[in-house]
């Protein structure tokens, strides 16, 4: 490639210095503009204001469920049966395409309480329902079971479970 | 076409411009006196009809934004304020959102004639890819239209587009946040889909004209796909294809006015006139027909990033056209193996889209994905085999050969 009377290497000399310089410098500074034109699409403060709830579950009933709305998702809070934590526990990993243990998915075995978003391409899934008698969802055939985990479908995970903690033996906190 | 400028300013005042922006000469040499291939027939009509498409689009939509309120507690009813209360609102509306539908109608048509002919063929391979991407600005466009009157197919259509971000490995959680601007499709979403909706037609009318331009450096094809040789083979734009363009243009109006005065809600959903709830998702979320293909390929794959990947690679795969066809020969009219795989390629779109609008379930999951290997194989698998193997028909001499009869100056 190189030609045999041209020197083969040239050392860098102060304009080559400056322009390399000079164009690091345009390019923070571009970059550093261009970032708050960018970041501003980002959840601003009064979204992240909404961000926890409290929930009173004194008036639910084993085997019913409640939708409440955190951060503008629906969160699934169920009272389940004792069937339907057996059904749970009796599941062998080999059937679950996202692993996880039910124990692992409550902090009352009774109060299941998850985000009630498909974890495809996030439709509110219907309760009690689907071949697992779990949550079905109607978009894209996702079928979810009694602990909320994916069974069947192209859903890639479990149901979410959000960040939370009981203030009370009937009260919780979300986020 | 880069010939001689046959524009003469007839006037003081047009010399006078013409010598310091021929802005005149120019829409002269393009549309006037412009030599197109003279055997051009309908299917050639819908360049133009796209133009009015978007000329009308951009009209109506500026009117609209005038009456309508991108805000999650008003939309819906800013957009029932417009059809019952403001001054002929319901029809500018009707004409809206018909006209996109419209819009496609053309556009598909635009495009299989493309491919029917091999318009995407050295030397319009720029040509083609411009064409591409005005399509897919067009589909960002209509889905982001679609959301506006915030109905719950506004919602839960941008929720499961959205969606589509999310299954990007590692970035995706945070670049579906970004889009909404929250962590569901809300307030911000909508504000933001608002602004990008007005913007993106502009962008496509600069990409029509660099679409133009690319077209008028080769000039356009022609149903036998050979070029033009001489004078001959071509007659000035106008009169003879602004009627016939104008005279397509009000065969179209016809139907596109059946559809605004008639059935103006047949291409919708229903679902859309009820209010958008983040708690509750329609038992079918369907986007609207011209996008139902690419959703059935998307549903097709039991795998997450998988479909999502496959069906952005419907669209992608457009771009490798005039380099995945490997024949020699542009029109379909000398290839008589591709005819009957054009025709075969037409009838897994049609059957894609059908399936699009199918519950994924059963049956038409598995058709899906025959559809879906299908519409992938033409590309990558036939469209390159084909040119290797197929022996095409003789193809004229030239344009004018082909198109008068064979005792040379009969016509005359």
């Amino acid at each position: 490639m190189t030609d045999a009377h041209t020197p083969v290497t040239e050392e860098p000399n102060r304009r080559d210095f400056l322009y390399l310089a000079t164009g690091a410098f345009a390019a923070i500074g571009a970059a550093n503009i261009v970032w708050p034109l960018i970041d501003q699409m980002n959840p601003d403060a009064s979204v992240k204001a909404l961000s926890s709830i409290e929930v009173d579950l004194s008036a639910v009933e084993s085997g019913q469920s409640i939708t409440v709305t955190w951060r503008g998702k629906p969160v699934f809070i169920r009272r389940r049966t004792q069937t339907e934590v057996g059904d749970a526990r009796a599941v062998s990993f080999a059937d679950l395409p996202d692993p996880e243990n039910d124990a692992d998915r409550v902090v009352k075995d009774e109060w299941l309480i998850m985000v009630g978003i498909c974890t495809h391409l996030g439709c509110v899934p219907l309760g009690q329902a689907g071949d697992f008698n779990g949550w079905f969802c109607p978009c894209h055939g996702s079928h979810y079971d009694t602990s909320g985990r994916i069974r069947k479908g192209p859903a890639p995970k479990n149901l979410e479970i959000p960040p939370y903690d009981f203030v009370g033996d009937t009260r919780i906190k979300i986020g | 076409m880069s010939g001689e400028s046959t524009y003469n300013p007839s006037n003081g005042v047009s010399k006078w411009l013409d010598s310091r922006l021929p802005i005149l000469r120019l829409a002269h040499d393009s549309f006037v006196d412009y030599p197109t291939p003279k055997n051009l027939n309908y299917w050639w009509t819908f360049g133009g009809i796209l133009s009015f498409c978007l000329v009308t689009q951009i009209i109506t939509g500026i009117i609209l934004a005038m009456h309508y309120t991108p805000h999650v507690d008003f939309a819906f009813n800013s957009v029932e304020h417009i059809m019952r209360d403001v001054n002929y609102g319901w029809m500018l509306r009707y004409i809206h959102a018909n006209g996109a539908s419209m819009f496609f109608i053309a556009v598909y048509i635009h495009m299989f004639r493309g491919m029917y002919y091999g318009s995407y063929k050295a030397p319009r391979e720029v040509l083609w890819i411009l064409g591409v991407i005005i399509y897919i600005l067009m589909m960002a466009a209509a889905f982001m239209g679609y959301v506006l009157p915030w109905g719950q197919m506004s919602l839960w259509g941008a929720t499961v587009i959205t969606n589509l971000f999310g299954a990007i490995p590692l970035v995706g959680e945070n670049i579906a946040i970004w889009l909404w601007g929250g962590f569901s499709v809300d307030n911000p979403t909508l504000n933001r889909f608002f602004s990008l909706h007005y913007l993106i037609p502009f962008l496509i009318a600069g990409v029509v004209v660099l679409h133009i331009w690319a077209l008028h450096v080769p000039g356009n094809n022609n149903p036998v796909g050979i070029s033009v040789k001489d004078k001959q083979d071509t007659v000035p734009f106008h009169p003879y294809y602004t009627v016939k363009d104008g005279f397509a243009l009000t065969l179209f109006l016809i139907l596109f006015s059946y559809f605004i005065f008639f059935a103006p809600n047949v291409l919708g959903h229903a679902d859309n006139y009820i209010p958008a709830n983040p708690l509750v998702t329609p038992a079918h979320i369907v986007p609207e027909w011209y996008l139902l293909p690419f959703y059935a390929i998307l549903r097709a794959v039991p795998d997450k990033l998988g479909g999502v990947v496959l069906m952005f690679g419907a669209i992608f795969v457009m771009f490798l056209l005039p380099w995945l066809d490997t024949s020699k020969v542009r029109s379909a009219r000398y290839r008589p193996l591709f005819r009957q795989f054009f025709v075969l390629f037409i009838l897994d779109c049609l059957l894609l889209g059908y399936l699009g609008a199918q519950p994924a379930e059963g049956v038409y999951i598995v058709l899906a994905r025959i559809g879906t290997v299908y519409y992938f194989a033409h590309f990558l698998l036939i469209l390159p085999i084909l040119g290797l193997v197929e022996k095409p028909k003789e193809v004229p001499e030239s344009i004018s050969a082909a198109v008068l009869p064979a005792t040379p100056q009969a016509a005359e």
